[in-house]
């Protein structure tokens, strides 16, 4: 894991008593803010780990890098897991209801990019007229420029994806933090970006509205280190110094940013997004429901009436499928399968879209579970139902058409019914290939309002309003075909 | 049949059985358990497969270790009833008897519907056509697994047991199906502990034991004089 502690700044000796700070941050892909480095990967580096250590010696106290989600970062502080924030947290009114934040350590401003040989569009404004497909980070400035601008961004959770994305062609855009662009998208020759940075905004430290007098350590220690130039120093260090830095010297420029937002919580939209989502989690949990019980009953046939190769195949598809974690697959499928297309010089045309890797996915991960199923309902059928519809002069084929598998159903329905309910959850997992569905749509939701309670009832009906029928149908049809002859 | 022999590992069941069955003749197969009685009806219609010798059905002949296709014609040839009945249970009783009628043979439903009826009429349960086989009694279910075969027309039924799970006054209303079946001329080939209806409506008895016809015969001779030790034994126990 990479939450060893690691300890930052000058050794021991110097912070007399001092307990050392926790500093929460999310290592994983976050470059160039805190990374692990690609050379000795059992090293963070990062322009917020020489920022963190440049500022423990300033305030005379040892800061640790503890790993937290980032997700999960302003619950962690005001739980008490770590006692400050500093990961791209960008200052927004509703997170400054919940947190105090320091002076600002960085202005970000956003860096549109596209591939280098895109024509249909030289600026943001362009792209925006044209409605083409936007890649983003989820819950950040870039992200809710877009939705500002009547856009329906891709969502994404972590830095490098959406670039991939959009070298593979399935984006037409990317749109994120300018530190983001110039570590991703600049080192690779096949994107460009387009056109100047634009929407300013700031990074801050976060801490608890209760450590103030930590808080204006804080602020003094990073006062001093923008004043002696070694803030500068730092930025230079990583590429990301621009002009727009001049701002951070201005004292009130943040509050007057934070004026100018206002709180854009409806509870209305907030409804209506997660019922959209719902609409997506509906269609996924469906369609790899219906290839799943498709390929479920090829692969049970094969395993239990095909040649001996063929029973060897459909063993080791059940035990592949089902021996490995469906967030592995929806990966490879989503990411991995491109570049191995793209390798062989073939069209990306066979690349699955973010819901076609879904549904591909859970319907491969449950054809597994399904297959196992069928097995043993079509063997719980006595054997003198084939002797029986052999004597009238039926055909194998025949029998298992119009006798076995009609008895075997009443086997297999009520569990399959409850392996769809099981899939109903299941597919939150997608969030990792950017499709939002309804539990992603309610970790944005209630991370940029901070309302996790509310949100989260509301989200929790809707499930149970998709789930509960369908647990009522697996119990009728138990009573149904449950009963012994 | 002619020298049919089945060996199960070590054990032998069936050991050279030969007889000749004559077409409308009515055969009890009695005898001990595990004498092979069973086992020779599932070889006939190859439900079950032997190993030596061989077995003329009219014109189809089966070979031991023949193919599964040998025995298409036989199974047209010869309905099967068994012991627990194996009535498709997701069909009513009239669609259990029109099944093999409409997908085998391809006749058309609403005829099969009208020749299903008149089976059922003929087997007693006209008014129980759109049962379900768990809402009838064994003895219903087995009537229904008998018009069931006959929808195939087959010229003969081989009979396994058929009334071994069912109460004494329901194994009756099976039998007189069976005694109404050989007044109409088909071949029965019945295994059967039932000595008495053996007696009554067999025309010859069968008596394997051991895997060989321990006994042959017309019922009166079997049954009154037997002359092999252990056909004797055998009489002795089930008579007493």
């Amino acid at each position: 894991m990479i939450g060893a502690a690691m300890i930052l700044g000058l050794a021991g000796g110097a912070f007399a008593q001092e307990p050392p700070l926790k500093w929460g941050a999310d290592a994983e892909g976050g470059a160039p803010y805190i990374f692990l480095d690609p050379q000795d990967p059992s090293r963070l580096i990062g322009f917020e780990v020489d920022l963190a250590a440049a500022l423990a010696e300033r305030i005379g106290q040892p800061i640790v890098h503890h790993q937290y989600n980032y997700d999960g970062l302003i619950s962690g502080l005001n739980r008490g897991d770590i006692d400050l924030a500093m990961n791209g947290l960008e200052i927004t009114p509703d997170r400054a209801k919940h947190v105090r934040f320091s002076r600002p350590y960085y202005v970000y401003t956003l860096q549109l990019v596209a591939r280098a040989d895109e024509t249909r569009f030289r600026s943001v404004e362009e792209l925006i007229e044209q409605r083409l497909s936007v890649g983003t980070l989820t819950e950040t400035a870039a992200s809710r420029f877009l939705e500002r601008s009547g856009l329906e961004p891709s969502l994404y959770d972590g830095q490098a994806e959406p670039y991939q994305d959009l070298a593979l062609g399935r984006l037409d855009a990317v749109l994120m933090d300018l530190p983001i662009a110039v570590s991703y998208a600049r080192p690779n020759p096949r994107l460009k970006f387009i056109g100047e940075p634009f929407e300013q905004g700031f990074y801050a430290i976060a801490l608890r509205t209760s450590d103030e007098a930590l808080a204006k350590r804080v602020d003094a220690g990073l006062e001093s280190l923008l004043a002696t130039g070694d803030l500068q120093r730092i930025y230079e260090k990583w590429g990301i110094w621009n002009a727009d830095q001049t701002l951070l010297t201005e004292p009130n420029a943040a509050a007057a940013l934070l004026a100018g937002e206002t709180d854009g919580f409806s509870i209305r939209n907030v409804l209506w997004s997660l019922v959209q989502a719902s609409v997506v989690t509906i269609e996924i949990s469906v369609c790899s429901m219906a290839l799943a019980m498709l390929l479920g009953l090829m692969v049970a046939v094969a395993r239990l009436y095909g040649p001996r190769p063929l029973q060897w195949l459909a063993l080791l598809w059940v035990e592949f499928f089902r021996g490995i974690p469906v967030l592995l697959l929806l990966y490879v499928l989503y990411y991995g399968w491109p570049q191995v297309l793209e390798s062989l010089g073939m069209s990306l045309m066979f690349a699955p879209s973010r819901m076609g890797a879904a549904i591909l996915g859970f319907g491969l991960n449950y054809s597994a579970y399904e297959a196992e199923i069928y097995r043993a309902g079509i063997q719980a059928v006595p054997q003198g139902q084939w002797e029986a519809a052999a004597s009238l002069g039926m055909s194998p084929q025949l029998t298992f058409r119009r006798v076995i598998l009609p008895q075997a159903m009443r086997v297999i329905l009520p569990p399959v019914t409850n392996d769809f309910v099981a899939l109903f959850k299941d597919t939150s997992v997608a969030s990792a290939i950017a499709v939002v569905e309804l539990t992603k749509q309610y970790q944005i939701l209630a991370k940029s309002s901070q309302r996790y309670m509310e949100i989260g009832l509301a989200t929790t009906i809707l499930y149970l309003v998709m789930s509960v029928p369908l647990g009522y149908l697996a119990r009728r049809l138990e009573q149904r075909w449950g009963k012994p002859q | 049949m002619d020298g049919v022999s089945k060996t199960y590992g070590s054990r032998s069941v069936l050991d050279g059985v030969s007889t000749v069955i004559a077409p409308g003749e009515t055969v009890a197969l009695i005898g001990p358990s595990g004498g092979g009685k069973s086992t020779l009806l599932r070889c006939i219609t190859g439900l079950a497969r032997f190993d030596a010798g061989q077995i003329t059905v009219g014109s189809h002949r089966i070979e031991a270790r023949g193919p599964a296709s040998q025995y298409d014609g036989v199974r047209r040839m010869f309905g099967m009833i068994f012991q627990d009945f194996q009535l498709f249970p997701h069909f009513t009783a009239l669609e259990n008897v029109i099944e093999a009628p409409v997908r085998v043979r391809g006749q058309p439903a609403a005829e099969a519907r009208e020749r299903g009826l008149r089976l059922l009429e003929r087997v007693g349960l006209a008014e129980r056509a759109n049962y379900y086989p768990r809402e009838l009694s064994g003895g219903q279910k087995q009537r229904v697994a008998i018009a069931r075969a006959l929808a195939m027309e087959p010229r003969g039924l081989l009979c396994d047991e058929i009334t071994s799970a069912l109460d004494p006054e329901l194994k009756a209303e099976v039998l007189d199906v069976l005694t109404d079946l050989k007044q109409e001329g088909l071949t029965l080939i019945v295994v059967t502990h039932e000595i008495h209806f053996a007696r009554r409506a067999a025309d010859r008895i069968l008596l394997l034991a051991d895997g060989r016809i321990a006994e042959e015969g017309p019922p009166e001779t079997v049954l009154g004089s037997p002359t092999s030790d252990r056909a004797r034994k055998f009489l002795r126990t089930v008579m007493a």
